[in-house]
């Protein structure tokens, strides 16, 4: 065990797991989780983030390797003593219950006494701005309102890791982005760990400490979400986060951590190499629709330029997005911001594309 | 013209009001769903609501005494039976006239036969004294006090004329106080005599073993409901199909396999007295008395109970007990406090549903009860084919209808009919 897993608040350590005994739905996972740390894993369905959340939560066993909570290994306690937090994706308020009762069950479970429920609950309510709801029954709440008192209900038995799976999968647009924020806020403030799985990768961008994003059952990259937009480690991650215009080449030659990538049609870039080592090697370079620049005046001198023409222009409010065809990819998209100054291209028109070589991302094919 | 300011009633766009414009344009669609609708309404009307309505007034007609003896009816109106005399000789005049009178046209004995219910006997006096009427000179032939009371003795006894007397008017209660073991007398209502009361306790019987088979239907079929809820699609859907297997097999032929097992040279005794548990002069009784009847159709009612408590508890997320877990509630804490309350309308469903079944049934008790698993129903049924005192069974069924509408008013308090799903 390392340093970093000592010190580490929730550890999974070589965590596999599988349903039928014939396929690993999690494989070989390794994972540690700070306290007060806001993690979240993100990744497509079926990539086995909803499955790890479900064994530290202790509603799945984990088929072979060990979860620590707090340095202890968790796997045979029942998920009723683990003391964790959970706010589900359909809330599971309890339909039978007013909301006061269903913030005040944990505490009733944990045999406190009334009066200390009650101010609990109390405190609770207010947190999530809910303090006038408490006598009404879930049914008669809005979605967001409802996902304010199960985010109550999870914080009111003052939990120190709190699991939250696609808690806002069911709300709107704005108030989805609302409670992004707010959920942030709490988690901060109350400086709990918390444990998020969604599959919406603006969500994991805008809250999260570290983001695990999850594939075929390994985590693919692990890193701070600035970290994760601007360097992903694989074309997965490239392409999963954000939007990406990918050329596909063969490595050409390694210098100065510089690769120079012969694309299909010939033309020749330069890239920085990930995870290309030698030359000959296929590669998908990797380049983010924002770094991408027409404009010869901001491009550096002598960089390598690629002809595009223009297919389509859209207009977005905020940004423009226009579609090229780069090196026989018709699907090459570049973003620029829609300032007093900026040109609008028109289709048809053949322009200069080129971008800084640390922008551009050799990566695996 | 603002809608605030507006205090009258909304005003459709040609000025008329709203709620008329609106009646009229769905009147076509109204008419054209009760035209859809019609031929069971009117097939309902003919086959269930007519004869129930039709049996509810037989629990309480009598017109027969009064049309078949109208004269000897106003006579004895003015008859005081608490003198302890017989009555007068105009009022045995009367009856002599309307003997004579219904003889001729051969309903005497249907009179008789309503009397007899209530007064043992006076069958046979309608019977006997009728068949001599037709020689009668209704001018000459008087006093009949005399001559009726020569024809047949029984007109000298004093409770003939209180029954002719009680049971006069055209409309009574006496089916009903019969069907609750009291009597009509002349002085009054008063309880029948202890070795004749058998309805009241037939009914508490009924009510109490038909509580007995809700439970025992509940419990064995809660869990399976549950399994049926829980288990993944392919094994629930083998699980399904075992529930309802026993709705392809006639009723009958379930009711007699459990005989063949109960009984005292039966499957599960012969078993036990083999595996030497029993022994062989010492059977044990299963079967004609009540264990079996409750056995049986606790069997026969199961699904019943299974598929309203499915339907609901399929509607129940399995996040509910997760959450309830992951908020520090043991499994049965989280069972109890969070599963069942949600399953409630389910078990109401299922139990109304199972009762209301079993307090009604015939078959089942009639082969397996013997005579102390029986029900009311099979009393009813008695009457109706046997006794033909159909009276008496319209006045048994109208109190287990009324039971049962009652019931049925206090699970909608309680519980709430909306929530009664059966899939």
């Amino acid at each position: 065990m390392t340093k970093q897993d000592q010190d580490a608040f929730v550890v999974f350590d070589r965590v596999q797991k599988s349903y039928d005994g014939e396929t690993l739905v999690v494989k070989d996972l390794n994972l540690s989780i700070g306290k007060g740390e806001f993690l979240t894993m993100l990744g497509p369905s079926g990539s086995g983030k909803t499955t790890c959340l479900m064994m530290l939560a202790g509603f799945e066993t984990a088929t072979h390797g060990d979860i620590l909570l707090d340095g202890n290994p968790i796997n045979n306690i029942p998920p009723h003593k683990r003391g964790i937090g959970m706010v589900f994706q359909n809330y599971a308020l309890f339909p039978h219950m007013t909301v006061a009762e269903n913030l005040s069950f944990p505490l009733e479970v944990r045999n406190m006494d009334k009066s200390e429920r009650e101010a609990k609950v109390r405190r609770a309510l207010d947190m999530v701005q809910m303090a006038e709801f408490g006598g009404r029954r879930p049914s008669q709440l809005s979605g967001g309102q409802q996902q304010r008192v199960a985010l109550a209900r999870a914080l009111v038995f003052q939990p120190e890791l709190v699991l939250m799976d696609e808690p806002l999968g069911a709300l709107d647009k704005q108030l989805r982005e609302h409670m992004q924020f707010e959920i942030k806020r709490i988690a901060d403030n109350l400086g709990i760990t918390v444990v998020y799985v969604t599959h919406d990768q603006t969500e994991a961008l805008t809250m999260s400490d570290r983001v695990a994003v999850f594939d075929d059952g390994r985590i693919q990259q692990l890193a701070p979400p600035d970290e994760l937009y601007e360097a992903p480690q694989n074309s997965f991650v490239a392409q999963f986060i954000g939007e990406n215009n990918t050329l596909e080449g063969v490595v050409q030659e390694i210098r100065n951590g510089v690769a120079l990538v012969r694309l299909d049609d010939g033309k020749i870039i330069e890239a920085k190499p990930v995870n290309v080592s030698s030359p000959g090697e296929r590669t998908l370079v990797s380049i983010r629709p924002e770094r991408v620049e027409f404009n010869k005046d901001r491009l550096q001198e002598g960089a390598h330029t690629l002809q595009a023409e223009v297919l389509e222009f859209i207009y977005m409010g905020d940004i423009f997005r226009t579609r090229l065809r780069v090196a026989g990819n018709e699907n090459f998209i570049i973003k620029t911001r829609n300032a007093p100054d900026q040109r609008r291209l028109q289709p048809g028109e053949m322009i200069d594309i080129g971008w800084l070589p640390e922008d551009c991302r050799a990566l695996d094919a | 013209m603002s809608d605030t300011t507006h205090t009258g009633p909304m005003l459709a766009a040609d000025g008329s009001p709203l709620k008329r414009s609106l009646e009229r344009a769905l009147r076509r669609q109204k008419l054209r769903a009760l035209a859809l609708i019609a031929p069971l309404l009117i097939f309902i009307l003919v086959t269930f609501i007519a004869p129930i309505a039709d049996m509810l007034f037989r629990s309480v007609e009598n017109e027969i005494v009064s049309e078949t003896l109208p004269r000897t009816v106003v006579a004895l109106k003015d008859w005081d039976p608490t003198l302890g005399e017989l009555p007068d000789e105009a009022v045995f005049a009367a009856m002599a006239a309307d003997l004579q009178e219904a003889a001729k046209a051969k309903i005497h004995t249907r009179v008789g036969s309503r009397l007899n219910y209530e007064t043992p006997g006076i069958s046979s006096l309608f019977r006997k004294s009728g068949r001599q009427a037709s020689k009668w000179d209704l001018e000459k032939d008087g006093p009949f006090k005399d001559v009726l009371i020569k024809s047949e003795k029984g007109w000298g006894e004093l409770d003939v004329w209180k029954t002719i007397q009680v049971y006069s008017p055209k409309y009574t209660n006496g089916y009903f106080l019969n069907a609750v073991d009291l009597e009509k007398t002349a002085s009054g209502i008063s309880p029948r005599d202890e070795d004749q009361q058998i309805y009241i306790t037939l009914f508490l019987r009924t009510f109490a073993m038909s509580i007995g088979i809700t439970l025992s239907c509940l419990m064995l079929g809660y869990p399976v409901a549950w399994l049926l809820s829980n288990l993944p699609s392919r094994s629930s859907n083998l699980l399904m199909i075992l529930v309802l297997l026993p709705f392809w097999t006639s009723l009958l032929v379930r009711t007699s396999a459990w005989k063949v097992l109960l009984q005292q040279q039966g499957v599960i005794n012969d078993v036990l007295v083999w595996v030497g548990l029993v022994a062989n002069d010492d059977r044990l009784v299963m079967i004609n008395n009540q264990f079996g009847t409750v056995l049986a159709m606790t069997h026969i009612l199961l699904p019943f109970m299974i598929l309203p408590l499915f339907s609901v508890m399929k509607t129940i997320p399995p996040s509910y007990l997760r959450a309830a877990k992951s908020l520090g509630a043991s499994n049965w804490t989280a069972f109890w406090r969070v599963y069942f309350p949600q399953s409630v309308p389910g078990i109401g469903a299922g139990s109304i549903l199972v009762f209301i079944l079993a307090v009604g049934y015939y078959i089942t008790p009639e082969l397996v009860g013997g005579t102390k698993g029986t029900f009311i129903s099979n009393r009813i049924a008695f009457h109706i084919s046997s006794s033909l005192n159909w009276g008496l069974a319209a006045a048994l069924g109208a109190i287990l209808l009324g039971f049962v509408v009652l019931l049925y008013w206090v699970y909608d308090r309680l519980v709430g009919i909306d929530n009664v799903k059966l899939g």
